[in-house]
């Protein structure tokens, strides 16, 4: 029974060794390493939580640039149609407008032509009234040129009043 | 983590092959000290036949009991300082003035009084030797009767003691400077040995124990499982550094359970002190359960001491009797069953060293925790 029995000696040594012992530690020791690993939990902690963050922002952004080009889609469906009516519109009129603008110019035409033809036939008409005097003068001039015939003529011409 | 490597077959190889060199150096002392018994009978007493026969109880309790020399290798020992205060006040002298006697046959002369040690401790002389030549008087169980001074000795265990302290020191201010010199990176070395540990005793100990008052607590549970570990492990070291049975002695239990006893004290708040003086039960079962919760204070930290003492001197006992009967049957034969048995009581002892360790600092953070907890 002499192990149950404490020996003063080594109760003093113990009791004075492991006080300092764990002043000692608690100073230089426990308290920088609590408090580095305690700031380094939390440092990782902040950054998973920051990862965590990003990757919900980065699933927002995604579902964010998926709706702008939903959005985008869209609207070029949208403009292309628009664009296709506006053309339909444009040809349509300019189909219109050229038709109209066609059948102006055609009847335009006609009646210029009709103009002119009158123009050109009461020209002709002057012209060939002048040539047949001219040329009835020349004839005349010619078969005037000698008495005899002058005679003959005015004789002719006497006969013919006669006649009538 | 992955950790398959651990169990790599080289690995293992390589581990069995130092255990086995380590047993080696655990056997050669002991042979040794079998040697010295057997010399000493012969010349110095010339006892009857019968009584040189090995008594392996006596050799076990040798080697578990504190020393004031060391044993260091063959005829080897380091004497100790022995100081003592006595009547006449503080004496001084090395152990080594007792030439190896521990039978009381040696009476070493200071300050005018005569010492003489049995059983590694010291007695004040009697004037004249008794019968068989010893300065002491004994009673029917050889027990010696003589007043002891009061014995203040760097002892095998304050050599060991103080070499704890030295070593957890070091490896603990080094861990602390690893921190300081890596901010907030990863641990390295030493640092990450020792970070895990701390983690456990953090997480798994004091925070579901203690809950958030834990911080409070912490140097305290931190060095008690570290200075219980340290030395249950230097004590299963066989040869110089270690040996001694630091954490198997009464004396070192109970002064760390009277500091779990004092934490408790001073810490318990008016819950604690109104469980154990008026519990909730009828006034009239206060005669019985007011002593019972009065001697429960006392009875848990008697139980940390004695579990943890008990414990180890019992790993000791266990693996000095292994190769201790080697020579109750005096037959180098038995070895081949008694060392790899010590072999495996070693390994398990090197756990059993980390688990004492564990439920010492755990059942103190419980007491702790009953003492501060909070009711709503």
């Amino acid at each position: 029974m002499e192990l149950l029995v404490p020996e003063i000696g080594l109760v003093v040594f113990q009791t004075i060794a492991f006080l300092l012992l764990m002043f000692v530690l608690a100073k230089f020791a426990w308290k920088p390493v609590l408090a580095a690993i305690k700031e380094r939990e939390h440092n990782i902690d902040e950054a998973l939580n920051k990862a965590e963050l990003a990757k919900q922002e980065m699933v927002r952004l995604a579902a964010k640039n998926e709706e702008l080009m939903k959005e985008a889609r869209a609207e070029r469906d949208l403009m292309l149609k628009e664009a296709k009516t506006l053309k339909d519109s444009i040809v349509n009129e300019a189909k219109h407008q050229a038709q109209t603008e066609g059948a102006k110019l055609i009847e335009k035409a006609r009646i210029e032509i009709e103009n002119q033809k009158k123009a050109a036939l009461a020209e002709l008409k002057d012209q060939v009234s002048s040539l047949s005097i001219d040329i009835a003068e020349r004839v005349l001039r010619n078969q005037l040129a000698d008495k005899a015939k002058q005679q003959d003529f005015v004789a002719d011409l006497l006969k013919d009043i006669e006649l009538n | 983590m992955d950790c398959s490597h651990v169990f790599d077959f080289k690995v293992n190889r390589l581990t069995l092959v130092f255990t086995l060199f380590l047993a080696l150096f655990f056997v050669t002392p002991l042979l040794y000290a079998q040697e010295d018994t057997s010399k000493a009978t012969v010349t110095a007493h010339a006892e009857p036949e019968a009584e040189k026969k090995f008594n392996l109880g006596k050799f076990a309790l040798h080697h578990i009991a504190d020393s004031h020399s060391w044993h260091v290798i063959g005829d080897t020992f380091i004497g100790l300082p022995v100081i003592l205060y006595t009547q006449g006040g503080l004496v001084m002298f090395n152990a080594d003035e007792f030439h190896g006697d521990d039978e009381a046959k040696l009476v070493v002369e200071r300050a005018g009084q005569r010492f003489v040690k049995l059983h590694e401790k010291i007695y004040y002389a009697t004037a004249t030797a008794n019968a068989e030549g010893e300065y002491v008087e004994v009673d029917a169980n050889h027990h010696a009767k003589n007043v002891r001074p009061l014995d203040f000795s760097v002892t095998k265990n304050v050599c060991t003691l103080l070499l704890s302290v030295v070593v957890m020191l070091l490896v603990f201010l080094n861990v602390a400077n690893g921190y300081k010199k890596r901010k907030g990176k990863s641990p390295k070395g030493l640092q990450s040995w020792m970070e895990p540990l701390i983690l456990f005793v953090r997480d798994d100990i004091a925070r579901p124990n203690l809950g958030h008052k834990y911080e409070r607590f912490m140097p305290y549970l931190l060095t008690v499982f570290f200075f219980i570990w340290f030395n249950n492990m230097l004590g299963l070291v066989p040869f110089l550094p270690g040996g001694a049975n630091l954490t198997g002695n009464i004396a070192v239990t109970a002064v760390l359970s009277v500091i779990t006893l004092i934490i408790v004290v001073t810490n318990g708040n008016k819950y604690y002190w109104k469980h154990i003086f008026t519990p909730d039960v009828p006034w009239w079962l206060y005669i019985v359960l007011v002593p019972v919760e009065i001697i429960g204070v006392f009875t848990k930290p008697i139980a940390l001491a004695i579990r943890l003492f008990a414990n180890i001197t019992a790993g000791h006992i266990l693996m000095l009797s292994l190769i201790g009967l080697i020579f109750v049957f005096n037959s180098v034969y038995v070895s081949v069953v008694s060392v790899p048995f010590a072999l495996f009581i070693g390994a398990i002892e090197l756990l059993v060293a980390f688990i004492q360790a564990f439920i010492f600092t755990m059942l103190s953070a419980l007491f702790i925790g009953m003492a501060i907890e909070e009711h709503h």
